[in-house]
């Protein structure tokens, strides 16, 4: 007998040693329960990771735009008639407002990591008798590469950009038959036009990207797009990423721009990370359940089985509390135990699921997330589950009269 | 004058008080066991002597009348006290011998002291092994119970019933299902820790022969205690 274990613990661990097939049988199954809450657990946070790293290195995390531009009515006054349909004006690619000011005050704010300008406009980039549609942006590349990481997604090339260079997506540069080196006319709305070489290809993740993709300098997308000086977005990186909501509407609401965030701009993404985080809980919840019921039924047998060895404990002094914390025990250590096991179980299907499961290009499906965070709480929780399991045949067996229990 | 361990008063206990079914077991029952002294309790099967061994015992209450354990009045004490004077004062042996069989019989006889102290001690271990010697199966200290005979299971239970020192033994036909060589040797045994220590006994039995060889007969009948010199029932 272990000296330091007190009368509970050595018995509680005695009878389940004693009644080993019936231990067994319910440590497998808190096992399988344990193991598909860590598997599912620990999938579900590297495929949002996953997604998260992709979104947020691949746009800006809140994103300054000029405002809408709209009609203002003339005021309702003596003798003036409003109209009743006020239309909307068309949008006209302007400069934000002062942007040098608003860029210093965004690069003051402490929960603010990088900002960077940027001007987009449409244009058309020619090549032979091959032409097509791209979003031309111009970006300053030692900020705007902080923000979406250009440089990791170069599929051909380098990612450099003086003012007679464009990085173009690998769809685009198919469609027009261009490989890095090759010159392109680009040209604008306006007329005005500019070759340039393609020092790299980019792959962004998304062929509708990649179709209309077109990175330059931004003095050169100034100078295409008309706007000498002017910039049309505002990009900002945040330490936080969940706070980015709420930084945006605190720029929105101080400066004269629309600010967007990534949580704003990706809300679908958001509803389905928060159905499958529903659907989880309900299937943690019911493993859950089920676990504690095959915990409460083995241990309900086990007093009935031992209710002559309860009565004689009785007679020889055992306090109810006694018997009632041997019982508590027993499923604690069930619990315990059990999500030991499934924790490993859990870890190792996850480890192979990630070893076998690869996307299209051969890259890993998710990250392989395996915090200590996660197998610390699924202890706990299967812990406790066990305990609060046992609470009913605990009860029942401290309750018995050992009376009637010796007599069987 | 003998100082008594137990004394009852017009104990009587009744079942289903205040229904129609309501059926007395135990009527005005006076008894005194003294220090020391083997008391045999015979009487025919359902005469009440099992439901007066739970009472004097503190495994169940009486109905009405007074029981009391070396002085103490146990009709005011809750459950906690009742459990701890059922501890350290009596010890009780059974017919089926009710070990617990997840457990060697070193362990069994510890168990009472265990359930006290809470721990295992080396003083603990000193004393079951003291008792398995006396009783006989020093070297079987290290068996799980399931694995011994009848008899010698009877004699760890024995040894475990004196493990806390008791100042009353309640012994439930102890020797019922054993063979006569084994219930000779558990009721010696029984009979040499009653003289050498001084524990007092109250042994209920079916068997005349053991039942001659204690101090005393009390005779239960019909939930009774027959007077004194009434003849045995064979």
């Amino acid at each position: 007998m272990n000296r330091w274990l007190p009368f509970e613990w050595i018995a509680a661990v005695r009878f389940l040693r004693e009644g080993r097939l019936q231990t067994l049988f319910i440590i497998g199954g808190i096992a399988i329960g344990v193991g598909v809450i860590v598997f599912m657990s620990a999938m579900l946070a590297g495929l949002e990771a996953n997604f998260i790293k992709r979104v947020l290195t691949s746009q800006p995390q809140i994103q300054l735009l000029t405002p809408d531009q709209v009609a203002r009515p003339l005021r309702n006054d003596h003798g003036v008639i409003e109209d009743a349909i006020v239309q909307r004006p068309s949008q006209r690619v302007i400069s934000i407002d002062q942007w040098p000011k608003i860029r210093n005050q965004m690069q003051a704010m402490p929960e603010i990591t990088a900002v960077s300008p940027t001007i987009s406009g449409s244009a058309l980039a020619i090549r032979g008798d091959a032409s097509r549609a791209v979003t031309l942006s111009g970006i300053e590349p030692e900020s705007y590469f902080t923000i979406v990481r250009v440089p990791d997604y170069i599929a051909a090339g380098e990612p450099r950009l003086t003012s007679d260079d464009i990085i173009i997506g690998i769809e685009l540069a198919k469609d027009l038959g261009a490989v890095v080196g090759d010159k392109l006319n680009v040209q604008a709305a306006s007329g005005a036009n500019r070759v340039l070489t393609v020092t790299g290809l980019v792959d962004l993740g998304n062929k509708g990207v990649n179709q209309r993709a077109a990175y330059v300098a931004l003095r050169t997308a100034q100078s295409l797009l008309g706007m000498v000086g002017g910039v049309t977005t505002i990009d900002i990186t945040v330490q936080d990423i969940y706070a980015a909501e709420d930084i945006a509407q605190r720029i929105q609401a101080a400066n004269l721009v629309k600010a967007d965030s990534w949580i704003k701009t990706n809300a679908q993404f958001f509803t389905a990370v928060r159905a499958q985080e529903t659907s989880n809980t309900l299937i943690r919840v019911f493993v859950g359940l089920s676990v504690a019921f095959g915990i409460a039924a083995v241990l309900i047998v086990s007093v009935i089985q031992r209710s002559k060895e309860i009565g004689i404990l009785r007679a020889m002094g055992t306090s109810r509390g006694q018997i009632m914390r041997l019982f508590l025990l027993q499923g604690g250590l069930l619990g315990f135990i059990g999500s030991l096991f499934g924790a490993a179980m859990g870890a190792g299907a996850l480890i192979y699921w990630h070893a076998v499961q690869r996307q299209a290009d051969g890259s890993e499906l998710f990250p392989l997330i395996l915090e200590r965070r996660l197998f610390l709480i699924t202890a706990v929780l299967a812990t406790v589950t066990g305990l609060l399991a046992a609470t009913a045949p605990a009860l029942r067996a401290a309750r018995l009269d050992p009376v009637v229990a010796i007599r069987g | 004058m003998a100082e008594d361990i137990l004394r009852l008063e017009k104990v009587c206990k009744a079942y289903n008080v205040g229904q129609p079914t309501e059926t007395e077991v135990l009527h005005d029952i006076d008894l005194e066991v003294d220090r020391g002294e083997f008391v045999a309790l015979i009487g025919p099967s359902g005469s009440g002597k099992s439901t007066l061994l739970n009472i004097v015992g503190l495994l169940d209450r009486p109905t009405s009348g007074r029981l009391t354990i070396k002085g103490q009045d146990t009709a005011v004490l809750g459950d906690t006290e009742l459990t701890h004077l059922r501890g350290h004062t009596i010890g009780f042996i059974f017919q089926s011998h009710l070990l617990i069989s997840a457990f060697t019989a070193k362990e069994n006889v510890m168990m009472p002291l265990l359930v006290d102290r809470g721990f295992p001690s080396p003083e603990i271990e000193a004393q079951a092994s003291r008792l398995l010697d006396q009783v006989g199966l020093a070297k079987f200290a290290n068996h799980l119970v399931s694995n011994m005979s009848g008899g010698q299971q009877q004699r760890v239970a024995v040894a475990r019933a004196l493990a806390m020192n008791p100042d009353l033994v309640l012994a439930d036909e102890p020797t019922g299902n054993l063979d006569t060589k084994s219930a000779e040797a558990v009721f010696g045994l029984m009979r040499e820790v009653n003289r050498a220590v001084g524990t007092s006994f109250l042994l209920v039995t079916h068997n005349l022969d053991l039942a001659r060889r204690c101090d005393r007969i009390i005779e239960v009948v019909d939930g009774r205690i027959q007077p004194d010199g009434a003849p045995l029932r064979s």
